[in-house]
C-alpha cells in the first residue's frame, strides 16, 4: 500500500498551550483512519495544521511522498487534499450551486482574458463545472436548493452541500471533522452508509474525525486516540475500545 | 432555451446601440440643455465609480476609503496626455486610448493598495486605503510642475455623453463577466469566508489582485473622463470626500449588485444637483447618508441582488449569484 499522507512529529502550541504534541501518523492510500479524543484533544487544530490554516512551526507532513509543511492552503486544496468543518463553513450568502462550484476553483483552465470576453472555451468550461456541480447536488438530494443561498438551508443538507464542495474539486484525501455532530441515531446511520459508498465512488482516502463511537467503530480500520494534544492509542478500533488508556480519557465523558 | 437566451442578448445589443445612438442624439439635437447633459455625464462618471468600488467593497467585502487616490491618478496621467504630450488635433482621436493610459496606471497603484491586502483585512485595510488617498493628495499637491494646490488645467473638453455612455456599458459589461466566473466566485467567496475560500483551493492572493486592478483601472477611466468634462482638475477635488461620496452610492444602491450601483449612483448624483442651492451644507449629506445607511440598511436598495437581464445565461445553469439564480437542470 502507497503512503498517501505522512505526519511526522507534529506540534503546536497556542500561547502557553500545547495543542498538538509529537503527533505522527501515516495513512496508506484507500485507507479509512478515525481519530478521536475528548473535547479539545486537538483533533480539529491536526486537520488545521494538515490544510495550512495554522503555520507549522514544529513537525514535517509529507503528501505524496511531498513535503506540503509550508504550502498555503489553496495550493494544498488544489493538491489534491479537501475537507470539511466542524462548525460548517459554506460560503453563506451564495447560492448552493456556486458554493459547489467553488469547490472546483483550481480546476478551471481559462484566463481571466478569457472570461472577461466569454470565449467559447470558457463557456464550455463553465456548463462542464455546472453540470458536474449538479450531479453531485442529485448526488447528495439537494439539487432542488441550487438557486437558495446556503444560509436558508437545514443543517443536514448544509453538511451535505460542505462533501459535495469537497468533492467537486476531485480530492484524494478526504478530511471530514465530526461529519455526525448534531446528528440522531437514524442519521449518523445514514451517513455511515453515504462515507462508505463516496469512498468506493470516488476512490478516496478519507482521514475522520469523530466523537460518536459508534460511528468509528463502523467505519475505520484504524483508529488514533488524542487526549491533550498526546496520542495515548492508535490500532485497530476493536481493540481501541477496551485499551486501558482510552477507557481512562473518556471515563465519566459522553463516548 | 437557447432560441430565448439568443434574443435576449441581442435585445440587450440593441438597448445598448439605441442608449449610445440616444446619448449622441439628444445632446445634439438640442433637445436636452447643456446643463441637463452635464448632469447626465456625472451620473455616468459616478455609476463607473461605483461598479469599480462595489467591486472591492461589495463583492469582495474589503473596505476601501481611498479610491479617489485611483481617480486622481487616471485623471491627472490621462490630462497630462492630452495637455503637454498629445498633439491638439490627434487628442480627439486618441481620446479612448488616452483613458486607457490613464486606468493603466491607475491599475498599477491598485496593486500598492493589494499586497497590504494579504495581511490586513476589515479597518486596516481601510486605513491603508486611506492612507494612499491622503499621499497621493499631498503628492499632488506638492508637485509644482502639477500645478500643486492650484491645480492642473488646459485639457480639451473630449468627454461628451457618447464616450461616458460608451464607458458606463464597457465597464457593465466586463464586470459583469469576471463577476460571473470562476474569479467573480472567488471574490465573493473572500468576502464571505476568507479561510474557507482558501481551502476550497481560492487562489485568494491572486484573485484580491485581480479585483484591486480591474476596480483601479476602471475608477482611474472614471477620473479621466471627468477631467476632460470639467478641463481643471485639483488635488483638493479627489479628497477623503470624493471617497466618501462613491462609498455612500455603494452603499445606497446596494453592496454586491451592479443594478445597485447604476441607481445608487444616479439617485446621489442627481440628490446632490437638487440640493445645489443648499451650498457648503450640501458637503454634509455624503457623509450623513453614509451613517444612516450603515445603521438602517447596510446592505442598499439592491443588496446581494441582480436585475436578470444583467445577468448572463449560459445554455445551461446560468450565473447563479444570489437568490435569482438559475432554473432547474436540462432532464
Ligand atoms: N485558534 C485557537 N486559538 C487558541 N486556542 C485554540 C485555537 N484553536 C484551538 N485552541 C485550543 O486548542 C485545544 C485543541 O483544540 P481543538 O479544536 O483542536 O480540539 P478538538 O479535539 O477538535 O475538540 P472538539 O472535540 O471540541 O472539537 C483546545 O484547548 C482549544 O481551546
Ligand atoms: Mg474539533
Amino acid at each position: 500500500m502507497r503512503q498517501i499522507l505522512e505526519i511526522i512529529d507534529l506540534s503546536h502550541n497556542f500561547g502557553g498551550l500545547r495543542a498538538v504534541s509529537d503527533f505522527s501518523l501515516t495513512v496508506g492510500e484507500g485507507e479509512l483512519v478515525g481519530v478521536i479524543g475528548p473535547n479539545g484533544a486537538g483533533k480539529t487544530t491536526i486537520f488545521n495544521l494538515i490544510t495550512g490554516v495554522f503555520r507549522i512551526a514544529q513537525g514535517r507532513i509529507l503528501y505524496q511522498g511531498e513535503d506540503i509543511t509550508q504550502w498555503l492552503s489553496n495550493r494544498i486544496t488544489a493538491a489534491g487534499i479537501a475537507r470539511t468543518f466542524q462548525n460548517i463553513r459554506l460560503f453563506k450568502d451564495l447560492t448552493v450551486l456556486d458554493n459547489v462550484r467553488l469547490g472546483a476553483f483550481s480546476r478551471h483552465r481559462y484566463s481571466l482574458m478569457e472570461s472577461l470576453w466569454r470565449s467559447s472555451n470558457f463557456r464550455e468550461q463553465e456548463e462542464r463545472l455546472t453540470r458536474r456541480a449538479y450531479e453531485l447536488l442529485e448526488r447528495f438530494q439537494v439539487a432542488h436548493y441550487a438557486g437558495v443561498p446556503a444560509r436558508n438551508l437545514p443543517y443536514g443538507e448544509q453538511r451535505r452541500i460542505e462533501i459535495a464542495r469537497a468533492l467537486i474539486s476531485q480530492p484524494r484525501l478526504l478530511l471530514l471533522d465530526e461529519p455526525a455532530a448534531g446528528m440522531n441515531h437514524a442519521e449518523a446511520e445514514e451517513l455511515i452508509r453515504l462515507i462508505r459508498e463516496l469512498k468506493e465512488e470516488f476512490s478516496l482516502t478519507i482521514l475522520l474525525i469523530e466523537h460518536q463511537m459508534r460511528v468509528v467503530l463502523n467505519l475505520c480500520q484504524r483508529v488514533t486516540v488524542l487526549d491533550f494534544g498526546e496520542t495515548i492509542a492508535s490500532g485497530p478500533p476493536q481493540e481501541i475500545h477496551h485499551h486501558p488508556a482510552v477507557l481512562e480519557a473518556y471515563l465519566g465523558r459522553d463516548i | 432555451m437557447a432560441t430565448s437566451d439568443k434574443g435576449k442578448s441581442l435585445l440587450i445589443c440593441l438597448g445598448a446601440v439605441l442608449l449610445l445612438a440616444l446619448s449622441w442624439a439628444l445632446p445634439a439635437s438640442g433637445f436636452l440643455n447643456p446643463y441637463i447633459v452635464q448632469v447626465l455625464m456625472y451620473v455616468g462618471i459616478n455609476m463607473i465609480l461605483t461598479m469599480a468600488l462595489n467591486l472591492v467593497n461589495g463583492y469582495m467585502g474589503e473596505f476601501s476609503v481611498g479610491h479617489a487616490g485611483f481617480m486622481a491618478i487616471g485623471a491627472y496621467v490621462s490630462s497630462i496626455i492630452t495637455v503637454a504630450v498629445l498633439p491638439r488635433e490627434l487628442a480627439p482621436w486618441l481620446f479612448p486610448l488616452v483613458l486607457v493610459m490613464g486606468g493603466l496606471a491607475a491599475a498599477a497603484a491598485g496593486l500598492i493598495v493589494a499586497y497590504p491586502s494579504f495581511r490586513t483585512r476589515g479597518d486596516y485595510l481601510a486605513i491603508v486605503t486611506l492612507a494612499f488617498n491622503m499621499i497621493v493628495k499631498s503628492v499632488l499637491e506638492n508637485l509644482e510642475i502639477l500645478g500643486g494646490p492650484r491645480g492642473y488645467l488646459g485639457m480639451p473638453r473630449l468627454t461628451n455623453l457618447v464616450w461616458v455612455t460608451a464607458w458606463v456599458l464597457i465597464t457593465l459589461l466586463i464586470l459583469r463577466n469576471l463577476i460571473y466566473s470562476n474569479f467573480g466566485r472567488g471574490i465573493m467567496a473572500i468576502r464571505e469566508d476568507e479561510v474557507a475560500a482558501n481551502l476550497t483551493s481560492v487562489d485568494t492572493r491572486r484573485v484580491k489582485i485581480i479585483a484591486f486592478l480591474i476596480s483601479a483601472f476602471f475608477t482611474g477611466i472614471a477620473g479621466g473622463l471627468f477631467a476632460h468634462v470639467l478641463q481643471f482638475i485639483n488635488p483638493r477635488s479627489f479628497s477623503i470626500l470624493k471617497s466618501t461620496d462613491m462609498l455612500v452610492m455603494v452603499y445606497l444602491g446596494g453592496v454586491g449588485s451592479l443594478a445597485g450601483s447604476l441607481l445608487g449612483a444616479a439617485i446621489f448624483t442627481v440628490l446632490l444637483e437638487v440640493l445645489r442651492p443648499l451650498g457648503l451644507w450640501r458637503w454634509v449629506l455624503g457623509p450623513l447618508l453614509l451613517v444612516l445607511l450603515m445603521i438602517f440598511r447596510p446592505r442598499g436598495i439592491m443588496g446581494l441582488r441582480e436585475w436578470r437581464w444583467l445577468q448572463p445565461v449560459l445554455a445551461f445553469g446560468g450565473g447563479g449569484q444570489g437568490p435569482t439564480a438559475p432554473g432547474p437542470p436540462p432532464a
